[in-house]
């Protein structure tokens, strides 16, 4: 006779060390098996696209750093070109130049918070504190800049909050520097050590289908194998002139698509990244950040749709204007909510200790999934 | 030390307490001073200073961490067990107390002169599997419950490597007593067992590579016995929170925290008796080269010592180093691989012996 059994939800999260956040994850599972995986989200929900229809466009620029909290740059670019669209004013060069280094310095940021953490939740501290060590150096850059360390107000529409120090151009140069041997560290330390790959080889595989079928954007549908990068495919700015390659997930230790796979596309971005900073550092012309900036922001009536490309993704503002001063409708397009939605495909059939090294390999962050 | 403690004071049940106190002591002393040096290790592994205001390089961290625990309120969830959450800890920490029992620190300082000593450290060591099992049931927490069996599955599946490397350095050395084993080793480090041995001829030479791989194995095994890094998945808190002990807080989960310690002190001294000569000096005794007679069971009491923390030294190391494993992962390397190579060890170690 067959011993009646049941299987156990385990409730993981909203407060757990690896959720990266206050997500809750649903498991049902049988022993260690996970049997189905359902994320619930709403914990941080801050009602950001109602907020934004009471405010001006250029207040609603804080509001847009608080969605993806460590990329905050990012978000405000995506915003402030959206909004350049619908007002069709020119930005002048200086400002251009400025606004792709600080993007590309926030992504290399954003992506050492993500590597730092998958590495942490798989068990390996010690490059957690490395990377944090070196994301540092890029905050302190930020902070020189604007004042601030995590959610700058840095972007504004036409042009800068703040011209760049005079220190900028040295201090960027010498962290390039430093930067690089570190990631050299950081592969040997962390990417290629056998438990690593252990870990994450094989694990929460993404076929690309399944990838571009969810939408998923960003590192996540790199790593499965398809060089989409909206800076290549639709280059907003100026990122048109600057010569970058897109790492995808080539399988290297396990399959294409794969959690490893998506840990090292972030790695060779990284390294993308600093590229883009050689090249534009030097060239940053002269000129007033000031100058573009309109008095009195009151955009024609009508749509636009921008979308940049954010450490996570695919970042889409969608903003509908009516002629006020303050939007109609602010829509985003996040993407570490469609990320977050292949969770379930890829954790049937894996242990518990998968669900936290595929959570940590599409790197979500809950304040723009929840905005 | 019985018997001296005994003769000087003349009460049995007296010099039996004060040969209990020291192995507690002990214990204590080298929990305190075993997370003080972990805090450090991973703090300069990471490019960081670890506790600097609490004394000098914060060396009184510990204690007042200590003495924060024994405040807290003792808060035990309203749906546990109350009993066997109570027991649990307790039984933790004297499963891993209890081996200090017999581990001779020096030839003098000798809790209790067991003729099965390594036999007894087997078994005693084993209660801890029964109070992990009953922490992480009692707690009614599902974290504490799959930690629970994790290691318990772990613990159990890795004693079994650590028995045959034991097994055969006990038909090797042919007594289970830890001093006698010590020893035998005696005079230099060329007698250590992990270089054959106290033996001369072709033997000692066959034995060496053997030897070296049962120390590996050995390191291994009571790596995962004591649950660290790598083989931390009973705890694996980015996965469990804290595993077994999540649900425990203030002195209690300090009883856990001192078990781990004194474990891992524990199985360090095994290793370091059974390959490494255990209190014997690798060069001589300074005692005997100036005629001072009693200073030799110190220096032997510092050399047991100093390989000891050398080897707890290693286990951080490999904690700060190396990330985790995954539960299936561990028990393929268990029952596919240590097992497997440790057996086979044990017949070529019986084979050589035989020569």
């Amino acid at each position: 006779m067959a011993l009646k059994t049941e299987t156990m939800v385990l409730n993981m999260g909203p407060q757990h060390p690896s959720t990266h956040g206050v997500l809750r994850l649903e498991l049902e599972i049988e022993g260690e098996l996970i049997l189905s995986v359902k994320p619930h989200i709403g914990y941080l929900h801050r009602c950001f696209e109602k907020h934004a229809e009471a405010m001006t466009y250029p207040q609603v620029i804080p509001y847009t750093d608080r969605l993806d909290y460590l990329a905050a740059m990012g978000n405000n670019f995506g915003y402030v070109i959206a909004v350049e669209k619908l007002l069709g004013i020119q930005i002048p060069e200086r400002v251009e130049y400025i606004r792709i280094i600080m993007a590309e310095l926030q992504r290399i940021a954003s992506h050492l918070v993500a590597i730092a953490t998958n590495g942490a939740d798989i068990g390996a501290l010690t490059p957690f504190l490395y990377l944090f060590r070196d994301r540092e150096y890029i905050l302190s850059l930020f902070e020189m800049t604007c004042g601030a360390r995590m959610l700058y107000n840095y972007m504004w529409i036409g042009g800068l909050s703040h011209d760049i120090h005079p220190d900028f151009v040295r201090k960027t140069k010498e962290f390039i520097i430093h930067f690089r041997p570190t990631i050299i560290e950081l592969n040997n330390l962390l990417t290629f050590n056998k438990i690593f790959i252990e870990r994450t080889a094989n694990i929460g595989i993404l076929p690309i289908d399944t990838a571009i079928n969810f939408g998923a954007s960003g590192p996540v549908l790199r790593g499965s194998g398809l060089p989409f990068d909206v800076r290549r495919e639709d280059p907003y700015s100026i990122y048109n002139r600057f010569d970058f390659e897109i790492p995808t997930g080539k399988g290297l230790v396990g399959t294409v698509g794969d959690c490893w796979d998506r840990y090292y596309v972030r790695v060779l971005e990284m390294e993308q990244s600093l590229r883009i900073i050689e090249q534009a550092i030097d060239n940053i012309p002269e000129g007033d950040v000031h100058s573009a900036i309109p008095k009195r922001i009151k955009p024609p009536k009508g749509t636009v749709y921008a979308r940049v490309e954010n450490p996570r993704g695919e970042l889409g503002y969608f903003i509908i204007s009516d002629g006020n001063l303050n939007p109609f409708r602010v829509k985003v397009r996040a993407p570490s909510f469609v990320n977050l939605e292949v969770m379930g495909e890829l954790c049937k059939g894996h242990l518990v200790a998968d669900v936290i090294a595929i959570l940590g390999s599409l790197d979500i962050v809950l304040g723009e999934i929840d905005r | 030390m019985y018997q001296f403690l005994y003769d000087l004071i003349g009460n049995e049940i007296l010099a039996g307490l004060l040969v209990a106190v020291v192995p507690l002591t002990i214990i204590l002393v080298f929990a305190l001073f075993g997370i003080w040096l972990e805090r450090k290790v991973s703090a300069h592994m990471q490019d960081r200073l670890g506790p600097m205001r609490t004394g000098w390089h914060g060396w009184l961290q510990t204690v007042a961490d200590l003495m924060k625990m024994l405040q807290k309120e003792d808060i035990i969830a309203t749906d546990a067990d109350k009993t066997l959450y109570n027991i649990a800890p307790v039984l933790v920490f004297s499963g891993s107390f209890a081996a200090y029992a017999v581990i001779p620190f020096s030839s003098k300082l000798l809790g209790s002169e067991v003729e099965i000593g390594i036999f007894y450290v087997l078994a005693i060591s084993s209660l801890v599997v029964a109070g992990i099992l009953m922490a992480g049931w009692s707690a009614n927490n599902k974290y504490s419950l799959l930690g629970a069996m994790r290691a318990v599955a772990q613990i159990i599946s890795y004693e079994i490597p650590t028995a045959l490397i034991v097994l055969s350095m006990v038909m090797l050395m042919g007594t289970l007593s830890l001093d006698k084993i010590s020893q035998m080793q005696t005079s230099s480090f060329w007698n250590w067992n992990i270089f054959g041995g106290a033996v001369f001829g072709l033997s000692k030479f066959l034995l060496i590579p053997f030897m070296f791989i049962a120390a590996l194995i050995l390191f291994i095994s009571t790596l995962a016995e004591v649950n660290r890094v790598p083989f931390d998945i009973p705890e694996a808190e980015s996965e469990l929170v804290a595993g077994y002990f999540t649900e425990y807080c203030g002195m209690k989960w300090g009883m856990f925290m001192l078990a781990e310690y004194g474990n891992m002190f524990a199985v360090s001294a095994i290793i370091v008796i059974l390959f490494f000569g255990g209190y014997q000096s690798p060069i001589g005794y300074f005692g005997n080269s100036i005629g001072v007679q009693w200073l030799v069971p110190f220096e032997q009491g510092f050399w047991f010592i100093a390989k000891g923390l050398t080897l707890v030294f290693v286990q951080m190391w490999l904690r700060w180093t190396l990330p985790r494993l995954r539960v299936d992962q561990l028990m393929t390397v268990c029952w596919k691989y240590l097992i497997p190579y440790a057996f086979l060890n044990l017949i070529i170690i019986g084979i050589i012996s035989l020569l």
